[in-house]
């Protein structure tokens, strides 16, 4: 790239090309596709308990009901495989796969029975409702320190413990650390389960065309490509006749990573039946049957020196994975939680075991930041921790252990890297925003009325754009890190951009033409991008781990980078200089100044050259060829010129080929380090216990910003995901392991009314592994705002006596825990 | 069956329904208007907000026989054409304001917001927050989309003024 001030697009906060048909209703979500009208409806007869013995499965009354046409159960696709888990360390002992259908045993509450296919949605309900299921009952697990235990009932057979890996993550003299430490700090947090609930749910319409042996997928996925691949194994179908499209997705968030069994149901029934099958998740459904998310356990213990230092760390962490290893569940707890313990700080003793643990409930999978916002959790409230103990600054402890911009790039005791950044930097910028000694005034002034005010910080790191392939290979990810990028420029001059990442609201189709548009000299608008088909895009890897500007983004760089090269060979054909006396600029290629005598020379050649082609030509062909202009004095020729010979190929360079199109795969050698720093401000009533969050402050550092616009657009989502988190969002199952959480009515999902206007701003450190200097930037906000805002409720109410807090903060627990400190008090 | 006639989007539509269909099936399903989208089954989300009688309504918490005679506004008919110009300035104010990211609440959110505007005097932030109590965004966090209500209502308000 040139200097930023070359560039048009790149860096401006344009709006997007998608809203124009967004805004006008004109969606393509897979539920408004008009082909759903010829299809069959499917609706999935799910487990009303949490572990039991299937004793018998009576389908007399469903096959009776009016329109039914199918019913699929576990002992009608014996032939097909279960779900994949992509992604466990190589040492895992035991993973288990989770079946499309339960045969002979339920593992969780909402695990899909059996499959009814039928004329009408309300045909297919019924008959689902009219499925009887007789049950025997098992004792059931659903807590994971109880699931360790050694008496505790083992669910998977085969397996001698609940346990799907356990993994020690060890480096330096951590034993001489706590024997030297000035002060042990011990604390046990926990990450909530979650739910990630994009407002479209999955949807699925399948058809097989029994003529063509082809299979027409559309499915809301993040991953087009890599869940294409899995539908195929599953089904065992050939993948050249499968075409997987993801159109307008309504939100991921890592919910729509997973792989899931309705996919490969649907298909496997408009296979059988011969006509399309449509499903469409109802709200219920993203409870019982998507990926949940967190839901952690960790025993934490930092030695320290008496200036706040973590001298060493050591500990557990304890995941609760749920009944079955699924799509990328357990590797996120390996790897990224695993890589991120120490996050932005020096800490170079550790020694923590990571286990994970299946449980009596529905599998988790990555939910945006996926595993670093559980480590980024426990890091920034045990900062908080250290600072109390010590009667030290938060501000001051967090900067005592920030890894130094001069200690980059900087290798990190749990494995993975830092490879860019200064902390220190970031959080003072975030300080900016807000007078801290005005705030504690106002603290204490508020603290007489009995409002209680509090302030906190969350600082993280994250390992954004998963990549590289070697990499992932190295770990147990059993899928790429490179993505695909194909550019072609048409005969006019404009161009299509190919690209192998997908968007579920990110806006790719602005920020990728953007990429593109400056690198080919091109206006916004004659740049488009198409994603999420795989017949016209062959490969990718997908959305996740904020992966597309810097691996996406690149690929659709270097493709472009790429015809431009092609480009300046017809170039200097047509104006007969060497290619690098030619600058691309303004949408033309042109002579360099101080050229002209090697051009005279040059023009002299291609004379020489033109008069044999010509005599050749004549000779064989009996014609004479056109004048070929070399003798007008031409210094530049635009794009589109180019473009229009490169198609014709009346006089392209010997031996190139025609046309414009070039495919890149960017495989990065390691991945951008994002960070940034949270600060929150909220207020509490005593009375109540309810907690307002009064300001929320992020200044991220996402290296260079392709359009400012989507990329505070991606902050702002964050923060609401993880204030939700810390505030009043948690999947809560009762003693029987029966889901209450079930809609939105039950499961708290934040309103505009429960937020302030979030306040933004940014550092640049340009990512040194990417050409665009890009790191990730959407999921962020969700990993800093969980610490920022229960350190802030901690600061609020620890004059209150209050020593612990945990997520979510709502009314009833946050009122429990003034209570209880009062009682504390007056013993 | 149930024979149903009303005004969409200024069009009269007559058709049989079954006497339990909801209205936005209706929309979606009979009219093909799958700008309202279903975000849940309980009335909480709001992306299927439409106008009935320029009111806001959840179109799923409303039966479609219900609506016999009544006129419906769907976020297809408050643009006059296809052109960015002629957007309503409620829509332009979402795109201007990056009030949208995934876009599936997208439609509910503008036509609650249209709702908003036209309320009365100029809606504060804190107003189009807590007016916007029925309507669940997963992606923006709501700033941009309170952003762009504040910024439609202006744009509405300087319309009816010229007028």
């Amino acid at each position: 790239m040139n200097a930023a001030s070359a560039n048009k697009l790149i860096g401006k906060p344009l709006n997007r090309v998608e809203d124009a048909r967004l805004i006008r209703g004109q969606s393509n979500y897979v539920s408004d596709l008009p082909a759903r009208h010829l299809a069959l409806h499917m609706a999935i007869a799910r487990s009303p308990e949490a572990h039991a013995q299937i004793i018998e499965l009576d389908l007399t009354a469903a096959r009776k009901s009016e329109g039914v046409v199918a019913i699929l159960t576990a002992a009608d696709i014996v032939d097909l495989a279960p779900l994949p888990c992509d992604w466990a360390p190589d040492d895992a002992p035991f993973e288990s796969r989770h079946p499309l259908l339960a045969k002979d045993r339920v593992l969780y509450f909402g695990q899909p029975v059996a499959a009814v296919i039928a004329e009408t949605k309300a045909a297919a309900d019924l008959a689902a409702q009219l499925i009887t299921l007789s049950l025997s009952s098992i004792s059931t697990i659903l807590d994971q320190e109880l699931a360790c235990a050694s008496d505790a009932p083992i669910l998977h057979e085969g397996a001698k413990d609940n346990i799907c890996f356990s993994h020690n993550r060890r480096n330096g003299d951590v034993d001489g650390a706590f024997l030297t430490a000035a002060k042990i700090v011990k604390r046990r947090l926990t990450n909530n389960r979650v739910s990630a609930a994009p407002l479209e749910g999955r949807a699925v319409l399948s058809d097989y065309d029994p003529v063509t042996g082809q299979l027409k997928h559309h499915s809301s996925s993040q991953l087009p490509h890599v869940h294409a691949r899995a539908l195929a194994d599953c089904l065992n179908f050939p993948q050249h006749k499968l075409h997987f499209i993801s159109p307008d997705v309504g939100g991921g968030f890592g919910a729509k990573l997973g792989f899931y069994a309705e996919d490969v149901l649907a298909a496997a029934a408009s296979m059988r039946l011969h006509r399309p099958v449509f499903w469409a998740e109802n709200r219920t459904e993203t409870y019982l049957g998507t990926t949940h998310g967190r839901d952690h356990v960790h025993n934490i213990e930092m030695a320290i020196d008496a200036t706040g230092r973590v001298l060493g760390l050591r500990g557990k962490v304890l995941a609760d994975i749920g009944a079955y290893a699924m799509g990328m569940g357990p590797g996120i707890i390996y790897l990224n939680t695993g890589g991120s313990l120490t996050g932005p700080y020096k800490i170079e003793n550790v020694d923590i075991t990571i286990e994970a643990v299946y449980s009596n409930r529905m599998p988790t999978g990555p939910y945006r930041g996926a595993g670093h916002p559980e480590a980024s959790y426990m890091l920034e409230r045990m900062m908080d921790e250290i600072a109390y103990e010590l009667g030290l600054d938060p501000i001051l402890v967090r900067k005592n252990n920030f890894v130094s911009p001069q200690e980059m790039p900087y290798n990190v005791a749990t494995g993975s890297s830092l490879d860019s950044g200064d902390f220190a930097a970031n959080l003072d910028k975030a300080l900016s925003h807000i007078d801290v000694d005005e705030f504690r005034r106002d603290q204490t002034i508020a603290r007489k009325s009995r409002r209680y005010l509090g302030m906190g910080i969350g600082v993280f790191s994250e390992s954004s754009g998963a990549a590289p392939s070697i990499g992932m290979g190295a770990v147990g990810f059993k899928r790429s890190g490179h993505e695909s990028a194909r550019v072609v420029v048409h005969p006019d001059g404009r161009a299509t951009v190919f690209s192998g990442s997908h968007s579920q609201g990110q806006g790719h189709h602005t920020s990728l033409a953007q990429i593109a548009g400056d690198t080919l000299g091109l206006a916004l608008e004659d740049v488009k991008v198409v994603q999420g088909d795989t017949a016209v895009i062959p490969f990718g890897t997908g959305t996740f781990n904020s992966r597309t500007m810097a691996v996406g983004g690149t690929a659709v760089f270097k493709a472009c980078k790429s015809i431009l090269e092609q480009m300046r060979q017809i170039a200097a054909t047509k104006l007969q200089v060497r290619p690098y006396n030619l600058e691309f600029l303004d949408g033309a290629f042109r002579i360099k100044s101080g050229a002209t005598i090697k051009l005279a020379l040059g023009r002299g050649t291609a004379r020489a050259i033109d008069g044999i082609v010509a005599r050749v030509y004549r000779r064989i062909t009996g014609h004479d060829l056109p004048d070929r202009g070399r003798d007008a004095a031409l210094h530049s020729i635009s794009f589109a010129e180019i473009a229009s010979e490169a198609h014709l190929g009346h006089d392209v360079p010997p031996g190139m080929t025609s046309g414009l199109d070039k495919t890149v795969f960017f495989d990065p050698k390691a991945m951008p380090t994002a960070y940034a720093t949270h600060i929150s401000v909220v207020e509490i009533n005593g009375e109540t216990g309810q907690v307002t969050l009064l300001r929320h402050i992020v200044v991220d550092d996402c290296g260079q910003i392709i359009n400012p616009l989507l990329a505070t657009g991606q902050v702002h989502g964050g923060i609401a995901q993880g204030a939700g988190q810390a505030l009043m969002e948690q999947m809560i199952y009762d003693a029987d392991g029966q889901l209450f959480s079930e809609n939105f009515a039950t499961y708290a999902m934040p309103r505009a009314h429960d937020f302030p206007d979030f306040e933004t701003g940014h550092t640049i450190t340009s990512a040194p592994g990417n050409p665009l200097g890009v790191k990730g930037i959407g999921e962020g906000g969700a990993i800093g705002a969980p610490p920022a805002i229960i350190n802030a409720a901690l600061d609020a109410l620890r004059p209150e006596g209050v020593r612990d807090l945990q997520m979510p903060l709502l009314p009833m627990n946050v009122w429990r825990a003034i209570q209880a400190a009062k009682k504390e008090l007056n013993r | 069956m149930t024979e149903l006639s009303l005004s969409v989007n200024g069009h009269t539509v007559t058709s049989d329904i079954q006497p339990e269909m909801l209205l936005v099936d209706f929309l979606r399903e009979t009219l093909n208007l799958t700008g309202a989208h279903q975000g849940c089954n309980t009335t909480q989300c709001g992306a299927c907000t439409v106008h009935v009688d320029r009111r806001a309504i959840k179109s799923c918490a409303m039966l479609a026989i219900e609506c016999d005679g009544v006129e419906v506004t769907t976020i297809e008919g408050i643009a006059t054409g296809p052109a960015d110009d002629e957007l309503h300035p409620m829509q332009a104010a979402f795109r201007a304001h990056h009030g949208l990211q995934c876009g599936f609440c997208t439609s509910g959110m503008i036509m609650t917001g249209l709702a908003i505007a036209r309320q009365g005097s100029l809606p504060s932030r804190s107003i189009i927050r807590s007016n916007l109590k029925g309507n669940i965004c997963r992606c923006t966090g709501y700033h941009n989309i309170v952003s762009a209500i504040e910024e439609g209502s202006k744009q509405l308000a300087l319309l009816e003024d010229s007028r």
